[in-house]
């Protein structure tokens, strides 16, 4: 079979990642403009049925290897590069996030194929799929093909819609044998939430905190800002994340939450491209940045070039005095 | 023990970066620097070295790139590096993500390092892959984008941010690691060691010298190949206020919010 494998990756309950459904729905799309089939591989403890519930997502077999467990790439590189080689598929895709490109990078190693990241679309020419990637802060989109079999393709964040069909999928077992390399790295701990349990995908309002607030007692005058609203809630970049900041819970991007409010208003925040992708939809996106480079000012609506310390406690004043 | 870190020489930020639509690769003349994730990287072995949980004998500085490229391989030494390798031939011209990690992990191959440490993305290429591929090529466990980094029991136990939550993950050495800028501050280099760094050892190595066939490099060895290059959708420009007076600054942001509906 000459088509196209896709790594669905779920967390600890079993809940399958929405990129990577996703990637299941564009695979099984692109496998029949080409004239095959799209199959997917996953990993750990899956029933039956949640395995063959993929079938929903358009790809008509799913491969399950039991004893390898979720969370890191290794020992996924060697499931899927032996379904690869002993299956014969002609491509390889991954839905956006952090797992997918580790996985796809070390495929890339072991069958000594070509790979395209941050991929946002793929296209069907000649019998081939091309990547599109955008290219330098996406200001170009190359249009990247592939020179051998596998071909591996690793998507950006939200950049493949699901789309259920109602099918259900042909669950195989299969069994690896793990590289020596693959067991020398040991998930200690998985998935740990750092910080409050906030929710910012409800709220119409967001004010996005980056690390131009300068510390953690940065993020009040952005709560203040966010309170004036009355509808308001605060989100962050993983930079102020990752330092402790904020909580994990308000995260945009990458490895956070994918956000469209109907107002993004950015403090602070650079821009850049793991983020962006996380809020891009949102329907107004207004930024305050002191540096007049910040790629954030490449995709607001209303930009504002200067200190933080200065106009956001005057525009939070402004806006609870209208409020009233 | 030996730490390698992987650096490269990437167009400075305050260029702006282009693509040569002749051969469909980055224009790099120009100002060149130091890729600043890997600065990140730096540091983290200089902590390692300096925590005294690991017996670090010395950390190496490695690169692949055109003759250009020693510079940031000074940079890189001047923050720390004992000394540096630099893998510089003509058949590497080219090379895409599949020949760049081959090319990468032989000449690491040459130096048999414990720990293989490298920034999260190139400020170029942002591809946030070559660790993993230079892992695997080697053998040896990896993780990117780690936050994180602490000896116990002979062991780096590792913590990064993934999709659903902090993952804690421990490694085996040898290992690769590639962290994300969050990690640490990267030191200032003194004056001192930015005058030494050019005495440091810098050898340079060729294709042949680390035993890469130069059919498997370059745009031989490449297996992408870029079609075409198209501008993204046009999008209307945002309009930009540059901030003078603060409280006309915040009564225009105010109109525009409002005319929206959004207040």
């Amino acid at each position: 079979m000459a088509g196209i494998l896709v790594y669905a990756l779920h967390d600890d309950e079993g809940n399958f990642n929405k990129n990577s459904l996703g990637a299941l729905s564009e695979a099984a799309k692109l496998a029949g403009e080409l004239g095959t089939e799209a199959a997917a591989v996953i990993v750990g403890d899956i029933s039956d049925d949640g395995a063959a519930g993929l079938g929903n997502y358009g790809v008509t077999k799913v491969y399950r290897a039991k004893d390898v467990s979720e969370g890191l790439a290794p020992p996924i590189v060697d499931v899927m590069a032996k379904i690869i080689s002993d299956d014969g598929f002609s491509y390889a895709l991954f839905g956006g996030g952090l797992l997918g490109f580790e996985i796809g990078a070390g495929l890339t190693a072991r069958l000594g194929a070509g790979v395209t990241m941050e991929v946002t679309k793929v296209k069907v020419d000649g019998g081939k799929l091309i990547s599109e990637r955008p290219i330098l802060q996406d200001s170009q989109i190359a249009d990247v093909g592939y020179v051998s079999e596998p071909g591996i393709i690793i998507g950006r964040l939200n950049a493949f819609d699901i789309k259920e069909s109602g099918g259900t999928a042909e669950v195989v077992d299969v069994e690896v044998e793990l590289s020596e390399w693959s067991t020398k790295a040991e998930m200690v701990t998985r998935g740990e939430q750092r910080g409050a349990d906030v929710d910012i995908e409800a709220a119409d309002i967001l004010i996005g905190g980056g690390r131009g607030l300068g510390s953690a007692e940065g993020f009040e005058g952005a709560e203040a800002l966010a309170g004036a609203f009355h509808n308001g809630a605060v989100a962050a970049t993983r930079a102020v994340v990752d330092a402790g900041w904020y909580p994990y819970a308000a995260q945009i991007g990458q490895t956070g939450k994918t956000v469209a409010p109907k107002l993004y208003l950015a403090v602070g925040v650079s821009g850049a491209i793991q983020h962006k992708v996380g809020m891009m939809n949102s329907e107004n996106i207004v930024a305050i940045n002191k540096d007049p480079n910040a790629p954030i000012f490449e995709f607001s609506d209303l930009g504002i070039i200067g200190d933080l310390n200065k106009i956001m406690p005057k525009l939070t004043e402004a806006i609870a005095a209208k409020k009233g | 023990m030996k730490i390698c870190v992987l650096v490269k020489e990437v167009p400075d930020a305050a260029v702006q970066k282009r693509i040569d639509t002749g051969s469909m690769r980055l224009d790099r003349s120009g100002e060149n620097n130091l890729n600043p994730f890997d600065t990140h990287a730096i540091e983290a072995a200089m902590q390692l070295k300096e925590g005294g949980d690991l017996q670090v004998d010395e950390v190496v500085a490695v690169t692949m790139g055109p003759g250009s490229a020693q510079r940031a391989l000074q940079k890189a030494v001047a923050l720390g590096a004992d000394r540096s390798v630099h893998l510089s031939d003509d058949a590497l011209l080219g090379s895409d993500v599949c020949a760049t990690g081959l090319a990468l992990a032989k000449v690491l191959e040459s130096e048999s390092p414990d720990v293989v440490l490298l920034g999260q993305q190139s400020d170029d290429g942002e591809c946030y892959t070559i660790g993993a591929v230079v892992a695997d090529h080697l053998k040896m466990p990896s993780l990117t984008q780690v936050v994180k980094m602490d000896v116990e029991d002979g062991k780096l136990r590792c913590e990064r941010q993934a999709e659903y939550g902090y993952d804690t993950v421990a490694l085996t050495l040898p290992a690769v690691i590639s962290v994300g800028d969050a990690i640490n501050e990267p030191r200032y280099p003194s004056l001192k060691a930015i005058m030494g760094a050019k005495k440091k050892p810098l050898d340079t190595k060729s294709t042949g010298d680390v035993g890469i066939d130069a059919g498997q490099v370059g745009e031989a060895g490449s297996q992408t190949t870029v079609i075409a290059l198209n501008p993204p959708p046009p999008k209307e420009a945002g309009e930009i206020i540059e901030d003078e007076d603060t409280a006309e600054t915040v009564e225009k942001i105010v109109a525009w919010l409002d005319e929206r509906k959004l207040i």
